[in-house]
């Protein structure tokens, strides 16, 4: 199975490439893949913790979110 | 009357996606440089990747978005760049995407921002601005764009065009 290709433009010649990737382009893809991944779940974990946080603390206070965001304007 | 905005280059995946699109030989005769792009990814990804140079050295982005419910801002630094059309959202539409880099072929440390929308039938679609930095005082000779997330593609018909902004 072909690797992806590229599309690569000479802003001078006007030429046009399309470039297959090589073995070691597809895995530096690959690893980069991974790794964009991982933070992305890490991100989302973060945000899931701040939003049960939240929601306790507006349970704590006895306010809903609306009332909040007013307080806080 | 002297041309101040001039289209120096234009590149397409074509009819079938491609990885990346790339501009080589970026000619220093300009002022500043815009980048517009019109583009879809082909997998559910949500962001276009940018390098300068062809040098995997990451960018610092300070950007803020709003979706129609809420808006949240953040620092990345890395290769997420600017939020692009994922491919799970309506079909046949692409979103549209401004990069503008002054000075680009000066000796200083290289900002630029970003301004990019997105658009969906549904109950989310952001919209972006973004200023982000590249801390490489080299000038500028080639960007490309992709998607980081591994070899996911930037799907068909996707285009972008450089130009060429003169200050006199």
């Amino acid at each position: 199975m072909p690797n992806p290709t590229r599309v690569e433009i000479n802003c001078e010649t006007k030429e046009e490439l399309i470039i297959e990737l090589t073995d070691a382009e597809v895995a530096e893809l690959e690893e980069a893949r991974v790794a964009a991944e991982a933070a992305e779940a890490e991100k989302e974990t973060a945000a899931a913790l701040k939003a049960e946080a939240k929601a306790g603390l507006l349970a704590r206070l006895g306010i809903t979110a609306e009332e909040a965001e007013l307080l806080l304007s | 009357m002297a041309t101040t905005f001039e289209l120096i280059a234009s590149a397409t995946t074509g009819g079938s996606s491609a990885n990346s699109l790339s501009f080589t030989g970026i000619p220093a005769s300009y002022t500043d440089l815009c980048l517009k792009i019109s583009g879809r990814l082909a997998s559910n990804d949500n962001y276009y990747s940018i390098k300068f140079n062809g040098a995997s050295t990451t960018v610092g982005v300070r950007t803020i978005r709003g979706n129609g419910s809420g808006t949240d801002s953040e620092n990345w630094s890395g290769n997420y760049i600017a939020i692009s059309e994922p491919n799970n959202y309506t079909a046949n539409v692409y979103a549209s995407t401004e990069f503008y880099i002054p000075n680009y072929a000066g000796s200083t440390n290289k900002v630029f921002n970003v301004k990019s929308v997105n658009e969906n039938n549904s109950t989310s679609a952001f919209c972006q601005l973004a200023s982000g930095l590249w801390s490489n005082t080299a000038a500028i000779t080639q960007i490309d764009i992709g998607n980081i997330t591994g070899a996911s593609d930037l799907a068909a018909y996707t285009n972008a065009y450089l130009y060429g902004v003169k200050n006199a």
